[in-house]
């Protein structure tokens, strides 16, 4: 199973080894394809692999860790 | 055969057969349409387009459908509005709205997805299929009716039912889906992962969002060939900001208008304002909100043109302004009081905004100004039913008189 989506990580967040965590703990192959990061700020959009369920409680930890996970494509629901 | 030869990607510039595709494969960056400008210039005059149909597909060799015939509704070649009461109130000489209220399902998405609906026949879909809160939803319904075309529609569970029978009523499958905000995002993009669907904002997204450039091809042949000096848009996923001024742009590449020295400005609600917010801020990042606004129709936390409506703002030296929920229902009282057009909230949004542009003098009292007015009123009435007080008589004239009175 794979997943495309984009991390957008807070200040306080932005020196931490998330997305080593995510596939070292969680079993998920994160692949980058595009990032920029700042002191202040930062965002990565990449492909996660790995079984669904991994997956699922990998990205609930990332969000618990307080980084803001989206679809790549933006938002689909429009009015 | 028509003029669009490519998919492009936006971000790392490799081409894409014309494919239900919307994302690059190497740098998942969002793919745009390319065209044959020159073939295309060879071919597209003032003359050509003023004796097409009195539609929007007037222009359908600036749009990436081919020959054949298109999915139509009779939608665009909406009213340019001299809106003289509404300027007086804000102290604006030349100002004009542009009202997409009344195109056939009541907004502007009539017209991304007329071209949706037109491309994905030619490219063998017998399904159309999107998420929305509301407008969207009827714009697809409505077009795969026509086309006979089976629809498939998904909402929140908890929508409003006014909302729900504004698209169930043209028979799409209406898919209520019980979960969060992002929960109903993520299954419709799975759906469009695993069916072969059209899913108009997601795999044809790059040929949906060229029918927002004929928002700016009207706007300047309505105005005699010419590109307004202010254009006032609101701002939701972006995309329609960013083809207002794509298509004002190729109107002057092609020769048909002389300049383009049009300021956008793009307005949201404060309570989902990711654009404006990293306008303020001076970073072209924009940070992904959780909406808290009654402009649902602007709510879209992740805007996938954010970043390119940013750049939008540069280029035209414009502006982006956030106005608040009180903000915006004045701002549909006040277009609804002095021109009689009764707005969704996405109108009050870009009055109130208009209002502190003239007010701030960033529009001058002289410049040619147009607001976009994007959606009917009569789609979010509950924002301003609390203003509808009748007075109260019994069947006499004394008690007639008695409230008339009472009213002062």
């Amino acid at each position: 199973m794979k997943r495309r989506v984009k991390f957008s990580f807070p200040t306080h967040l932005v020196q931490e080894p998330i997305i080593f965590q995510l596939g070292k703990d969680y079993n998920v192959v994160t692949n980058i394809r595009r990032a920029e990061v700042t002191d202040v700020q930062g965002w990565v959009v990449m492909e996660l692999e790995g079984n669904d369920d991994d997956i699922d409680r990998g990205l609930d930890w990332v969000r618990d860790r307080g980084v803001r996970v989206d679809p790549v494509g933006g938002d689909v629901v429009e009015s | 055969m028509g003029f669009a030869t490519a998919l492009r990607c936006r971000e790392c510039g490799r081409e894409y057969p014309k494919e239900p595709i919307n994302i690059c494969e190497w740098c998942f960056g969002p793919l745009e349409v390319v065209y044959d400008h020159d073939r295309m210039a060879s071919v597209v005059t003032r003359e050509r387009i003023e004796s097409g149909p009195p539609t929007m597909w007037r222009y359908r060799d600036l749009l990436p459908v081919g020959d054949g015939p298109v999915i139509d509704l009779h939608c665009g070649l909406t009213p340019l509005i001299k809106a003289d009461n509404l300027g007086r109130e804000l102290g604006l000489q030349n100002l004009y709205l542009k009202n997409d209220c009344v195109n056939p399902t009541y907004s502007f998405k009539d017209r991304v997805v007329t071209v949706a609906a037109t491309v994905a026949k030619e490219l063998g879909f017998d399904t159309l299929a999107c998420a929305s809160t509301g407008n969207l939803a009827g714009a697809v319904a409505a077009h795969a009716a026509k086309a006979g075309m089976q629809a498939y529609v998904f909402m929140p569970a908890d929508l409003e039912r006014v909302k729900i029978v504004g698209a169930a009523v043209y028979g799409p499958t209406v898919i209520a889906v019980d979960g969060s905000y992002d929960e109903v995002n993520r299954l419709c993009s799975e759906v469009a992962d695993s069916f072969g669907w059209a899913f108009v904002n997601i795999n044809i997204r790059p040929y949906y969002a060229e029918g927002s450039k004929t928002l700016g091809y009207e706007v300047a042949e309505q105005l005699g060939w010419r590109a307004p000096d202010h254009a006032v848009v609101p701002v939701a996923s972006g995309s329609l900001y960013v083809k207002i001024w794509k298509g004002l742009n190729e109107f002057r590449d092609l020769g048909l208008i002389d300049q383009v020295q049009t300021k956008m400005h793009m307005a949201q609600p404060l309570g989902c304002s990711p654009v404006v917010t990293a306008y303020a801020a001076g970073v072209m990042d924009v940070r992904p909100v959780k909406p808290n606004t009654i402009a649902k129709s602007l709510a879209i936390g992740n805007p996938a043109d954010g970043y390119y409506a940013l750049k939008v703002i540069k280029e035209s030296e414009g502006s982006a302004t956030a106005v608040s929920d009180e903000e915006v229902i004045e701002g549909i009282k006040l277009l609804a009081e002095t021109e009689g057009i009764f707005a969704e909230t996405a109108a009050g949004v870009v009055v109130s905004a208009l209002r502190r542009l003239a007010h701030s003098g960033a529009i001058g009292p002289k410049e040619l100004t147009v607001a976009y007015v994007t959606g009917n009123g009569l789609k979010t009435q509950e924002v301003v039913e609390e203003d509808a007080r009748p007075l109260l008589v019994k069947p006499t004239l004394d008690s007639f008189k008695e409230a008339l009175d009472r009213r002062g």
